[in-house]
């Protein structure tokens, strides 16, 4: 969760605290928020939040929240969190600015709204160096740009060091505060925090479990296995080698109206058992036919071929099965298909009329 | 100079004794690529394919005068061997390695514009200029020597695009892969004003796929600055948003990103887009 990381690094959020049973409620001192925690993983919000300003009120929100279905979910633990005295609202966030290959800082005095909402000219961006890193240089800039009095710009320029550190240490794509309270009292509170992490530097962060809310059963089981699976919502299952060639195979495919059920890459492979496993996934999506496109490089026309022709017979395969084969070893990958009574094509274009046509298309 | 190498190139691989490693360097060997030595911790003098002698570190492969480098290590030790190549002043710098954080590659890179030393990669295919050096992994056979430079973002893609050029009759003067992460060493536009410069190099191709704005930089750029044909091809047309499409940079974001707004750049600028990867030759 954002607010235990930022709790970490020391950036301010409310005090809170998880129960997963009415009798673990604390003693009532001011009013809060009760939230249901769904463990949807890091980027899921979780739904169903009450507010309580009495003792019992905290009794019967937590009782109302436990045991009840959100995003068909049950909820299992809650979370009691002081509610603030909002003064007033503000954004701030860092992320990575891809054309600059660097970070940058986002902040602007109108928060609570998303950023995408708030006029150019009350946004203030900054690149920050990756070599230099964040210095209190760059908060005065964008404190003064948020009009902070000099009380609130402390607060802020310490937030903003501590927030990149986050960013850093992290390894984030994303950290976002929306919206960063000035509250009645003259305190800086993060009221909401949103992380997101480079999946590429899971292997520095083993405590961190990451679960995308947003992939399928089938995606998740494709990504245990090592594929780059997506799934989409037409007919032909699509088993295709790089990444580009892939989403130039879904393309094709679509402007011939044909409708790819999945994006599949086998990545650069010489072992047939990959490709047997590619197919058992792409079987599951229950596609009407399934297209493969090989360009033979590092992975071999003729491994490809006895991957097919073993899947066929390992999965029993009776849907139409349509293949390209060039590059590579084609010549003797097209042997083998023929052996097996596959079909198979030399050119990409040829393959996708053919499954267009098999899947019952256009 | 051709584009970043030429045959006197001299190479060296950090890694050669891997999986990846020795393959990829025993097809560069057959492209002609020279390659002065390779890197193996704890392996050092032993030799690679009999010929390629072995050393344990960057700094002993400096006897060989070595001015481009391939590392293929696995992803959490490429800022290392990426650090090591810049610190001993090695001029080229391509990482194959795929699943590298971008926090890393970021520091790589900009530590190295900073010197004036050039990456390519990561997580992509290398740079190929026939028949006179290849640094990567784009097959031997699908090249003949010609005057089309080709940039991409992705790897299979471009084989399938050089392969088409080739069988067209033409031929290529350079073929650089971007990569396909996030944040890489080299954008369109820095290639591009290598392939204007490069006197071989006639006509150019762009290969570009959903995720950033890296384009639609180029499109403005090719407007002002390149008197030289540009075609292209953009992937990703039937992509949803909010899905990482295989490659980690290949994701359309908040409505950043989309083929559409690609394409239309490409269009303003006087660039023809082909529908498909095979019609890209029609074009030049």
């Amino acid at each position: 969760m954002g607010k235990e990381i930022f709790r970490k690094y020391g950036v301010p959020v409310p005090e809170s605290y998880v129960v997963d049973q009415a009798s673990d409620i604390k003693e009532y001192r001011k009013p809060v928020v009760v939230k249901s925690q769904i463990l949807l993983g890091g980027r899921g919000k979780s739904g169903g939040i009450k507010f309580a300003r009495s003792a019992d009120e905290v009794r019967s929100s937590v009782n109302e929240l436990l045991g009840a279905k959100i995003r068909g979910l049950t909820v299992t633990k809650v979370l009691v969190e002081d509610m603030i005295n909002i003064k007033h609202e503000y954004y701030v966030s860092i992320t990575l600015n891809r054309s600059d290959r660097a970070p940058m800082l986002i902040a602007s005095p109108s928060g609570g709204v998303e950023i995408e909402s708030v006029p150019q000219n009350q946004i203030f961006t900054r690149r920050i160096d990756p070599l230099l890193g964040y210095s209190d240089y760059i908060g005065r800039e964008a404190a003064k740009f948020m009009q902070l009095d000099k009380n609130l710009s402390a607060q802020f320029r310490d937030i903003l060091g501590k927030l990149y550190r986050v960013f850093q240490e992290e390894d984030c794509e994303l950290v976002e505060i929306n919206p960063l309270v000035e509250t009645a009292e003259g305190n800086l509170i993060a009221a909401d925090a949103k992380v997101i992490m480079d999946n590429d530097s899971m292997f520095r962060h083993k405590d961190i479990k990451i679960t995308d809310p947003e992939k399928t059963p089938l995606e998740l089981e494709a990504q245990s296995k090592g594929y780059s699976f997506i799934e989409l919502d037409g007919q032909i299952g699509v088993i295709a080698n790089g990444a580009g060639l892939t989403m130039a195979t879904l393309d094709a495919l679509t402007l011939h109206k044909g409708k790819p059920r999945n994006f599949l890459d086998l990545g650069g492979t010489d072992d047939v058992e990959i490709v047997v496993n590619a197919f058992d996934l792409v079987l599951k999506a229950d596609p009407k036919a399934i297209l493969v496109n090989i360009f033979g490089g590092v992975t071999k026309a003729d491994t490809v071929a006895n991957g097919i022709a073993a899947a066929k017979k390992r999965f029993k395969i009776t849907k139409p099965i349509v293949v390209r084969l060039s590059g590579v070893h084609e010549d003797e990958g097209r042997k083998i298909l023929k052996e097996n009574g596959i079909e198979s094509f030399p050119t990409m274009m040829e393959a996708i009329e053919r499954v267009v046509k098999v899947a019952g298309g256009a | 100079m051709s584009v970043m190498v030429d045959k006197n190139t001299r190479v060296i691989v950090q890694g050669i004794t891997g999986h990846q490693g020795s393959f990829h360097a025993g097809e560069m060997l057959k492209f002609g690529t020279n390659i002065v030595a390779g890197t193996s911790p704890g392996k050092g003098g032993t030799k690679f394919q009999d010929k390629v002698p072995v050393v344990d570190s960057v700094a002993d492969a400096m006897g060989f005068q070595p001015n481009a480098t391939m590392i293929s290590v696995a992803a959490p030790f490429v800022r290392d061997a990426a650090f090591e190549a810049i610190d001993q002043g090695i001029k080229l710098v391509y990482i194959l390695t795929e699943h590298v954080p971008f926090h890393d590659t970021m520091e790589v890179v900009h530590e190295a514009k900073l010197r004036g030393i050039t990456v390519i990669g990561p997580n992509g295919p290398g740079i190929t200029v026939p028949f006179e050096c290849k640094i990567g992994i784009m097959p031997n056979q699908i090249f003949k020597q010609g005057d089309v430079a080709v940039a991409s973002r992705s790897g299979t893609l471009t084989y399938e695009i050089v392969d088409a050029i080739t069988r067209s009759g033409r031929g290529e003067s350079a073929v650089v892969g971007l990569g396909g992460d996030p944040v890489v060493g080299q954008t369109f536009i820095d290639v591009l004003k290598l392939f204007e410069a490069d006197e071989r190099t006639k006509k150019i191709v762009l290969v570009g796929e959903i995720g950033g704005n890296n384009e639609e930089l180029a499109a403005k750029y090719i407007k002002e600055h390149v008197k030289k044909k540009v075609v292209a091809y953009i992937t990703g047309r039937s992509a949803p948003p909010g899905k990482r499409m295989g490659h980690a940079g290949a994701i359309i974001e908040k409505g950043v990103g989309t083929a559409d707004s690609k394409i239309k750049a490409f269009n303003e600028a006087g660039v023809q887009v082909a529908e498909y990867p095979m019609d890209v030759p029609k074009l030049l």
